[in-house]
């Protein structure tokens, strides 16, 4: 019994719950970002994978890693345009163009990378973002080995929330971007365009998410698996909601679902035998379900979301 | 200057024009990736055509693979009627074949007249149950029920693999994760000795009809149009708005449960993890290709199902990674979204009046 409580106690935990959380901060900051200027992005899910393809791509033909993060960031934006195209000027249904997306980003990235290593047994591997050593922090006892894991992408994905937040409530632009998912007449009568505005953030938003692919590839594995992204991207569609759609939940909510991530892997190694491993696998799923029913009947959701504004229409 | 004008009436020869507009545009998008990969892209596409209906087997293999895509497809098209945005066919696809396998594999002994339907039956409620969850969750806490039909899948594919590794693993099959197979009086009859094509599919044809016959012509289906077009309306108007979407979440769990039911019981025989390679997530691109129209799922799955069999076919004669189809899917969805445009709007130009 003890041993359920001493995994709370090894810095192992808590580095792993910060690693697991880190594409999903992105995620759910792209989501959200899409989400406050009215846009529905189910895109999300092959955005990442086009963002973990391309990302680790760039740096295995030569680019640096950084470039690798610029490139899959390039990716996502203009997966994000296709998206906002065909849904804000053309007004098509968010739900199944989202799903077109994710079909489109998932079969381009796999037919893509069986065209660029037809016969490869092992996935060919990278040089990823090496571990961080914080100066001071870094040498105290417990806190030390949790920092000394990180890297730097995890540190972008700590300075984006702060970044979002800062934009979105503090900024004119952040205002205009809430206020045209929520009034978009309003903003038209200020002389903005809704359009503009929504499809610029539904391009940064998609460039987010594929910066959450792109994480796994260069920074928590260096190498790019099929199926490796595996439901994280509708996990993250189900924490935006949970985080009200602010930056600062968002984070909070990514931090939670990669505790108990962590602590499902740590556990099925005591418990292993006597409970199937795949309860433990169906235990993040079904935590993101519970976490959207709960706080679905008080969610205050963007009021125009999903809904298509034409100019000069009521 | 060019003005879209709503359409009062689409006529049916527009619809079915976009469909296969969308459908060859597609195709002719799939070349532009196809050509950078440096493919001979003629060859690749004759080959994909003549090993989707070059012959005989062929165009066999094409109905077979068509099979759980018209029950997925139409699972997707009575739920988008109704805006129930189930994007869970293939969690509930996995839900039917557990069923299918559970009823089948030996519990029950009955002749096959009376043991094929208690399968059929019990697949499409456990079908039907895996979705009227989220539909509960969506009429009565508001959550979404795209993000937990996604996560539903998920679910459940790991579900299936604890029951194949544990309770209904086959002891006899050298410790592969597969189910015991079906009794022979639980199995779907083969249409034509010596192919794989099975009665499944005259099961699927007979399935879009009724569908056709529920939405267009019966009370029930008109309530469902009504609450897909105007939910608000619908109950101000008085129609049970909470019921018909329990209604339809069970016709479309059921349908895509059958699905399941169907690949095993008349293909494999027995149930494995791989046993849908997406049938659930492809339905919902032969619903959107058949404008969400019953009768237009049979052709529509027909396309697609050839898609992924030419792609197969082609892949192993000329190496091209048969990802190729899943493009040409995706492709398909988008255009018939773009060229729904046309369905719903005339598009008028409009002589700019010199200032």
């Amino acid at each position: 019994m003890w041993e359920a409580f001493d995994i709370l106690l090894q810095a192992n935990f808590w580095a792993a719950t910060i690693r697991i959380a880190t594409p999903l901060i992105f995620g759910v900051l792209g989501a959200l970002l899409c989400e406050r200027a009215g846009v529905l992005n189910l895109g999300i899910e092959g955005i990442f994978v086009a963002g973990a393809m391309s990302g680790w791509l760039a740096v295995y033909l030569g680019l640096p890693l950084w470039g690798g993060v610029l490139v899959a960031a390039t990716v996502g934006a203009a997966f994000g345009f296709l998206h906002a195209v065909l849904t804000v000027p053309l007004g098509l249904s968010q739900h199944v163009t989202g799903i077109g997306i994710t079909l489109l980003a998932t079969s381009a990235t796999y037919f893509g990378y069986r065209v660029a290593f037809p016969n490869v047994a092992t996935p060919p591997r990278i040089e990823a973002f090496p571990p961080l050593h914080v100066p001071i922090l870094g040498d105290l006892p417990f806190i030390g080995p949790i920092l000394g894991q990180q890297t730097a992408f995890t540190v972008l994905a700590f300075v984006c929330v702060g970044v979002l937040a800062f934009v979105l409530s503090r900024t004119p632009l952040g205002l205009a971007i809430r206020a045209v998912g929520d009034n978009p007449e309003a903003v038209e009568a200020q002389g903005l365009s809704v359009v503009g505005l929504r499809i610029g953030a539904v391009m940064a938003g998609s460039a987010l998410m594929a910066l959450g692919g792109a994480f796994l590839t260069l920074s928590a594995f260096n190498a790019f698996y099929f199926g490796m992204i595996n439901g994280r991207g509708w996990v993250c569609i189900a924490l935006t909601v949970f985080a009200s759609w602010r930056p600062g939940k968002a984070l909070l909510g990514a931090l939670l679902f990669g505790a108990l991530d962590a602590y499902q892997l740590r556990i099925q190694t005591i418990a292993g035998g006597v409970v199937p491993s795949q309860i433990f696998l169906m235990l993040p799923y079904l935590f993101s379900i519970a976490a959207l029913v709960l706080v679905a009947r008080r969610a205050d959701y963007p009021r125009a979301l999903m809904k298509p504004y034409f100019k000069g229409q009521r | 200057m060019i003005r879209f004008v709503p359409r009062e009436r689409t006529p049916v020869w527009l619809s079915v024009a976009v469909s296969i507009g969308a459908g060859l545009a597609a195709l002719l998008l799939t070349a532009v990736p196809l050509a950078l990969s440096g493919a001979p892209v003629f060859t690749a596409f004759g080959l994909m055509a003549q090993g989707a209906a070059g012959n005989g087997f062929a165009l066999a293999e094409t109905l077979t693979r068509s099979t759980p895509l018209i029950f997925t497809g139409l699972a997707a098209a009575v739920a988008f009627r109704a805006k129930l945005w189930n994007i869970g066919a293939e969690g509930q696809l996995y839900a039917g074949a557990l069923a299918t396998v559970a009823l089948g594999a030996g519990l029950i002994e009955a002749p096959p007249y009376l043991l094929v339907p208690l399968v059929l039956i019990g697949a499409a409620i456990a079908g039907a149950v895996l979705l009227l969850v989220p539909v509960l969750f969506k009429t009565r806490f508001g959550a979404d029920e795209v993000v937990v039909t996604l996560l539903l899948n998920f679910i459940m594919l790991l579900f299936v693999q604890m029951m194949l590794e544990g309770p209904m693993k086959d002891e006899m099959a050298l410790g592969w994760p597969q189910s015991a197979p079906i009794l022979d009086d639980a199995a779907l009859p083969k249409l034509v000795t010596g192919l794989r094509l099975h009665w499944g599919l005259v099961l699927a044809v007979i399935a879009a009809i009724a569908l056709h016959f529920f939405i267009n012509r019966t009370v029930w289906g008109f309530r469902i149009r009504a609450v897909g077009e105007n939910a608000r309306a619908a109950r101000y108007a008085g129609l049970p708005v909470g019921l018909a979407m329990a209604m339809v979440g069970a016709i479309s769990g059921g349908l895509a449960g059958l699905a399941g039911a169907s690949e095993v019981a008349g293909l494999k025989g027995y149930l494995t993890a791989d046993l849908s390679p997406g049938f659930g997530y492809a339905g919902i691109v032969v619903a959107t290709l058949a404008n969400l129209s019953p009768l237009g799922v049979v052709p529509s799955a027909i396309f697609i199902a050839g898609v992924f069999v030419g792609a197969d076919s082609m892949s192993r004669a000329i190496g091209v990674s048969s990802y190729l189809a899943d493009l040409v899917v995706a492709f398909a969805l988008l255009c018939v979204l773009v060229g729904g445009l046309l369905t719903r709007f005339r598009i008028v130009f409009v002589r700019r009046e010199p200032a």
